[in-house]
């Protein structure tokens, strides 16, 4: 039977819902000898930034109870050296790829970024990471993320910098939304309203691991972004209060491992999922959660996946 | 270090045995053809120690040995199927996988990372690396001696198995192995390296065995005994040892190469987790801070590149 997997995100034609979450996946090349990279509804490169970063002092990620914590610090080429050296395998793979930006300063910074991908006809969307909670990387551990706000902890903030983006590119743009807030739907509707094509949620929730014998927190930065499956049901009720307030497509993520919890976030609203702590345990979750979808929707005889979007029963 | 291609591999491997050696050290045999096929002394594999999501990530650890296929009839029957780990039970992860039993399967990703470089020039009485394992920095060692002693003997035919004495009563052409241990119980593999025809020196924390003291200091004592300069250092143990023993071969000019740990998510150079920060050449030809990823990049570093925190 015809099951149909496709899946649209404004302009932005899917194959099939499931695709990777920024930071997760490199720039790809690192998954060739594990997964068919072709079978993937999209690939969304790690974040890039005008210049390059370093990134954060070691050590930068640590075990939590059935969850990640990690501190990067957005380390990454730059985009000069992105297109260079990272973009020429991307571009060959044939899977609509999404590059994450971010800014290290102002929204200038989005705008000169959107501008050069916008000019890549192989870069397919653009998603705005206006939500890593762990870019103020030059403080202290005692400092750090303290009356630092992200912009997407603010709409007003949120509006400005994706409307001054919608202004210089006609690509399909993805905002990704921070969990850190009291209420996501607001700034979900800022995004929305400064002309965003879909929403992306949710990035790695604040936390903190303390090394008890030593007094000293487990990551160098003190604070860093908790994610894999610790934090699913938080990300499934982020994205259900979203879907009951926004038009635009929501792609749903936060602690997904297999099908079943796949499952969960088109039910509760999301157009289509990303993986990303998933990919470091088991490196083929993707295309594993691409066959378990086809198989779920055969066996119950749904023939569209756009059937269970937002189909919470409440 | 060598740009390995070796593939790296994800697969359901069978544990073929996994023995408890002694109080909480373990070696596991795992069979996977395709890893033991390329993997080179230093490279180490990534396991999921059990289904689910507890514990979460996958442990990394040193592939200790290459195992072949019993029995072996001929040279070319041998063939590398299996790869042996040696690990210490010290938290949630390792402690499940000393619960594994064989028949059973676990989900490996290997060979990964770079392996260390393998010195090729035969053995001579000037001309002999020491490896130096810091607790269970023993692991990788082992297979590196394995590979050294396959490679210097290929190159000198003519000297392998000849055992001359020399005026200083050092037999040519033997490695040396410094093992550094708390205490005499922890002390690994010294039958192995005595097999492999190193000669081994001890040194444990508490005195119990061998020199008192951390193996650094037995390093520097062996070294100003030395009459000519040691052809390479191959450590792998703690931070702490190995900063020492980078100090002490900088000092003394000797070529190092250190195997670091880190703490990994992926392991698979994606993440930008297990970073060290080691100096570069920039596009000027400058020298830079960056980071390096110890999954990727290492886990074997030359000495003089490494920026200790
Ligand atoms: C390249 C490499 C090779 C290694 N080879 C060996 C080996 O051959 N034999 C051996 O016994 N051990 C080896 N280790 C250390 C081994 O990975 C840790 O002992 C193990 O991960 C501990 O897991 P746990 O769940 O038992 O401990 P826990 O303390 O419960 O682990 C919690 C978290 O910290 C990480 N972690 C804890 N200790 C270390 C450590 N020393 N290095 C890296 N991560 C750590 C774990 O992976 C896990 O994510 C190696 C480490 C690396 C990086
Ligand atoms: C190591 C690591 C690095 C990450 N880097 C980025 C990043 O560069 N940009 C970004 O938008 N999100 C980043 N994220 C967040 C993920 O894309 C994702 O939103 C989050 O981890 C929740 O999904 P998960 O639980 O499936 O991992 C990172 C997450 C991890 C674990
Ligand atoms: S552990 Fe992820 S890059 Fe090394």
């Amino acid at each position: 039977m015809g099951i149909n997997l496709k899946v649209k995100i404004g302009k932005l034609q899917l194959n099939n819902p499931v695709m990777v979450a920024s930071g997760t996946f490199g720039y790809a090349e690192e998954f060739k000898d594990f997964i068919d990279l072709k079978k993937l509804g999209a690939i969304v490169t790690k974040t890039i930034t005008l210049k390059p970063r370093m990134g954060n002092p070691p050590p930068r990620t640590c075990e939590t109870p059935a969850g990640l914590l990690n501190s990067i610090g957005l380390e990454n080429p730059g985009i000069d050296k992105f297109i260079q050296e990272k973009l020429p395998f991307l571009r060959k793979i044939g899977v609509p790829l999404i590059v994450s930006i971010a800014s290290e300063g102002d929204s200038e910074e989005f705008v000169s970024l959107a501008r050069r991908l916008d000019k890549i006809p192989e870069v397919s969307a653009i998603e705005l990471n206006i939500s890593c909670p762990n870019i103020k990387s030059n403080q202290k551990p005692e400092t750090s993320n303290q009356s630092y706000k992200l912009i997407s902890q603010d709409p007003n903030s949120t509006y400005e910098v994706v409307k001054a983006v919608r202004g210089v590119t006609k690509k399909a743009l993805i905002t990704k939304l921070s969990p850190n807030v009291t209420d996501i739907t607001e700034i979900a509707q800022a995004a929305e309203a400064a002309g965003t094509d879909a929403v992306a949620l949710i990035n790695t929730l604040m936390g903190m691991s303390i090394e008890v014998k030593a007094g000293r927190p487990k990551i160098a930065m003190g604070t860093a972004g908790l994610s894999g499956p610790a934090i699913r049901p938080v990300a499934v009720r982020m994205v259900w209060e979203v879907y009951k307030k926004v038009k635009i497509p929501i792609i749903g993520m936060g602690g997904i491992m297999d099908t079943s919890s796949a499952l969960e976030f088109f039910i509760a609203g999301s157009s289509a999922i990303a993986v990303g702590t998933a990919n470091f345990i088991n490196p083929r979750t993707t295309i594993e959660i691409i066959s378990g979808l086809e198989k779920y929707l055969a066996r119950n005889k749904i023939k569209d996946i756009k059937e269970l979007i937002g189909s919470l029963k409440i | 270090m060598p740009k390995i291609k070796s593939k790296v591999k994800s697969q359901k491997s069978k544990v073929i045995s996994n023995r408890n050696i002694k109080d909480n050290y373990f070696e596991i045999i795992i069979e996977a053809p395709e890893i033991a096929k390329s993997a080179q002394p230093g490279q180490f594999v990534n396991i999921k120690v059990s289904d689910g999501i507890e514990p979460l990530l996958r442990r990394p650890l040193s592939i200790h040995r290459i195992s072949y296929q019993p029995p072996a009839i001929s040279r070319q029957q041998r063939i590398k199927n299996s790869i042996v780990l040696l690990y210490e039970a010290v938290g949630k992860g390792t402690e499940i996988l000393s619960q594994r039993r064989p028949g059973e399967f676990l989900d490996v990703i290997g060979p990964s990372g770079n392996g260390f470089n393998i010195d090729r020039r035969p053995l001579t009485v000037d001309y002999r690396p020491i490896l130096i394992a810091g607790g269970m920095g023993t692991a990788p060692l082992v297979f590196l001696a394995e590979k050294l002693r396959e490679v210097k003997s290929k190159k000198a035919p003519a000297k392998a198995g000849s055992r001359q004495i020399l005026s200083n009563g050092r037999e040519k052409g033997k490695m040396l192995v410094l093992i550094g241990a708390r205490t005499r119980k922890d002390i690994l593999c010294e039958e192995e390296f005595k097999n492999l025809g190193c000669e081994v020196k001890i040194s444990t924390d508490d005195g119990s065995r061998g020199f008192k003291g951390y193996v650094s200091d037995l390093l520097a004592k062996e070294l100003s005994a030395f009459s000519y300069q040691p052809s390479a250092i191959y450590a792998c143990g703690p931070k702490l040892l190995l900063k020492e023993i980078s100090r002490i071969s900088c000092e003394r000019n000797i070529p190092a190469q250190l195997s670091l740990e880190s703490h990994m998510a992926c392991g698979i150079g994606v993440c930008m987790g297990c970073v060290i920060k080691v100096k570069s050449k920039n596009a000027k030809g400058k020298t830079d801070d960056k980071y390096s990823r110890v999954c990727k990049e290492g886990p074997v570093f030359v000495a003089n590149q490494i920026l200790w925190e």
